[in-house]
């Protein structure tokens, strides 16, 4: 199947009821496939107006007990900007996938980029943190959806699966294990007496609050507004520290329980080239290559890029002559690498401003010149 | 300064008040001035929910922004704050992951019609099965009395300082138009009317609309120069008139013009969830699961399954065709 597809199946393995979605090439299969099976097995689909009243209707299902999750592209994920803020200050679990495809405005609707992952980290207004993860192939669309709605579930945070054309139209071989085989996380429902629960808990992301559902008898309320620990407005600057600190802390204090990534040689290597998606796959042909005339080269695959690696990139950095960055824009993960690198090493980006992969040889040359 | 002295002290207010039971009470004093018509509504609310003898803990309230958007913090229920413009999908999410919910919007002119506009008609075109109390002050009351989709032409605006020139909704007509099955416009002087309206709308299946036309003293009527809360309540008592089932294209309002007032629209028609459901059974047969059963009605099920079977797994679940 495709990687759209996956998607769709591994929403469905982890436990997601409900979808509210927006058609939008090239992330339209991943909706079909949710509306073709929600019928089989107990969910429901509804066709919203926008991308808008998708993201919103999510937000009120999760409070109304399900596991949602909505699927988008480029313009789309521009007008879910405003509610992804809304996911984290009410810290709502949820997951959303951005099927990249080359912008900006309209772009080129079907063919490949990474264009959007500095949007998804910066893209809503405020401090705040989300969880982003970028697979390379159909199989990791399934087992990436799974694990996004884990996260999203222990940390409470709207978390991206950032795919793109390529994965997301790209047919392979996926397997999808049995039920039982399946990891999943349920959402940590509050069991206590009623008068004591909080819907927040404000300790500088040391723990995350359990959730309840609307009609539980609660009676609890939540608001975008900065707030206190009940939910109620506190229109504090003390308060607003709180929040605040506790949306970024709950996901930096953790990000080495939640950053997943995939090495290749790094021990001993001059040039490594870091690269996540698609062109991570690509980089691997330049790899071999460079490899077979001699070079010293390693790879590093971002599966999670926000929270960004920056201990591995600090690391690594003193160690190798350069580091090369291949992405399917005009330079944005690449920022993150220099920052990290600190100068201690060259870091070269091999930008592409989308419509197709690269060609291995401009990676192949961008190692050479990192080797010299 | 010494506090202000009163015949009840603060926490018999909170604990005693006959709304105490439907409000949160720690949260008084609430935000609105003096005059205001969104009290006024929240009590009718409260009464409406109270004579319907509904469990209180199956009712949601759903809110945008603004002076309005501001009840979903004051009663005490399930409530929700959100963005600007789209307490509809919330609730429309809401009210789909748990049907049992009885889903309340209670919002303003400017963040229902305007910025929310697009998700009001089409809430009102699938009958989704929710309430929505629109309290339409003609203005933008928490940003400074700015011109909506609903100040009549003419009246001044912070931002039509020279009179408006546009021409406004008249949301009876426009949700009629878009599918709403129950709407009434009231004004916030005939408060047993919207007690009774909104009980009948709770019991509505499907979309119902009421609007409710309420003066904001600090900003509209002052800049107009209409006078304080009392002079429009006189205005309403002069000139809104009961026209139970009136042709919705005929009850726009002008300027200080005649109020057309009471039910509209009440006919039946099948809820989003209904249309669902009798739809899959049309086209999948007895293999499809009803959606949205109450809990209690699947946790029996499910064990009326796993007793048959012998096993907790549903085998669709994952999986599925290959492709």
């Amino acid at each position: 199947m495709d990687g759209d597809h996956a998607l769709a199946e591994g929403a469905l393995a982890a436990g997601c009821r409900f979808f509210a979605g927006y058609p939008i090439t090239p992330s339209t299969e991943t909706a079909e496939r949710f509306a073709e099976r929600c019928p089989e097995v107990g969910g429901l689909f509804i066709q919203m107006e926008d991308e808008i009243a998708s993201i919103t209707a999510n937000i009120g299902a999760v409070w109304g007990g399900q596991k949602v999750m909505t699927v988008t592209s480029g313009p789309g994920f521009s007008l879910m900007m405003e509610t992804i803020g809304l996911a984290c200050m009410m810290e709502t679990p949820m997951v959303v996938a951005d099927v990249q495809r080359v912008g900006p405005s309209t772009g080129l609707p079907t063919l490949t980029a990474q264009q959007d992952m500095m949007q998804v980290r910066w893209g809503s207004h405020g401090d705040y943190r989300i969880i982003a993860l970028v697979p390379d192939s159909p199989q990791e669309c399934f087992d990436l959806a799974v694990e996004a709605f884990n996260l999203s579930e222990i940390y409470r945070v709207p978390v991206f699966i950032m795919t793109d054309e390529t994965v997301g139209h790209m047919h392979e071989k996926v397997v999808i294990p049995p039920a039982a085989e399946i990891k999943v996380v349920e959402r940590n429902w509050y069991n206590g007496p009623k008068k004591d629960y909080r819907p927040y808990l404000y300790n500088g992301g040391k723990s995350i609050a359990p959730m309840v559902k609307a009609g539980d008898g609660y009676r609890f309320h939540s608001t975008g507004l900065t707030h206190d620990e009940r939910g109620y407005p506190s229109l504090t600057p003390e308060d607003s520290k709180k929040v605040i600190t506790h949306l970024i802390e709950k996901i930096d204090s953790n990000a080495d329980k939640i950053i997943r990534t995939e090495d290749d040689g790094l021990e001993g290597a001059d040039v490594v080239v870091v690269s996540y998606g698609i062109t991570s796959r690509i980089a691997i042909r330049a790899v071999q290559v460079a490899r077979k005339a001699g070079l010293k080269v390693g790879a590093l695959r971002l599966i999670t890029v926000w929270p960004f690696c920056e201990e591995k990139i600090r690391n690594l950095a003193p160690k190798v002559k350069a580091i090369v960055v291949p992405e399917l824009n005009y330079g944005q993960i690449v920022l993150e690498v220099e920052r990290c690198a600190g100068g201690k090493c060259k870091v070269i980006s091999v930008n592409s401003c989308g419509g197709a992969v690269h060609d291995p040889e401009e990676i192949l040359a961008a190692i050479k010149e990192g080797a010299r | 300064m010494n506090a202000p002295e009163y015949a009840v002290s603060d926490a018999d207010f909170r604990t005693e008040n006959p709304m105490a039971e439907f409000l949160r009470m720690e949260r008084m004093p609430h935000i609105w001035c003096p005059g205001c018509g969104i009290g006024t509504v929240v009590t009718s609310f409260a009464e409406a929910i109270k004579a319907g003898g509904y469990d209180m803990d199956k009712i949601a309230v759903v809110s945008g922004i603004g002076c309005t958007g501001r009840v979903a913090g004051y009663v005490r229920f399930d409530s929700f704050h959100t963005t600007h413009g789209r307490a509809i999908p919330f609730a429309t999410g809401l009210k789909l992951a748990n049907p049992e919910l009885k889903v309340v919007v209670i919002s303003g002119d400017g963040d229902l019609t305007s910025i929310g506009g697009n998700h009001l008609i089409h809430a009102a075109r699938r009958n989704m099965d929710l309430t929505v109390i629109c309290v339409n002050n003609f203005t933008y009351g928490m940003t400074g009395g700015q011109v909506t989709p609903t100040t009549p032409n003419t009246a001044n605006a912070s931002t039509t300082p020279y009179g408006n020139y546009e021409t406004p909704f008249s949301l009876p007509f426009l949700v009629d138009a878009a599918g709403a099955t129950f709407v009434a416009r009231w004004t916030s002087l005939h408060a047993r009317n919207i007690t009774q309206s909104i009980g009948q709308a709770l019991k509505h299946k499907g979309f119902s609309f009421i609007e409710v036309i309420a003066p904001c003293t600090t900003l509209y009527q002052r800049r107009n120069r209409l006078g304080d809360g009392l002079d429009a309540m006189q205005y309403y008592h002069d000139d809104a008139d009961i026209q139970h089932g009136a042709d919705t294209r005929t009850v726009d309002i002008g300027y200080q013009g005649k109020i057309a007032m009471g039910k509209f629209v009440d006919r039946p028609r099948a809820t989003y969830l209904e249309a669902v459901n009798d739809h899959y059974v049309n086209v999948i047969g007895d293999d499809y699961e009803l959606y949205g059963k109450t809990p209690m009605e699947k946790k029996a099920e499910e064990e009326a399954r796993k007793s048959a079977s012998g096993e907790g797994e549903d085998p669709k679940a994952c999986g599925g065709d290959d492709d």
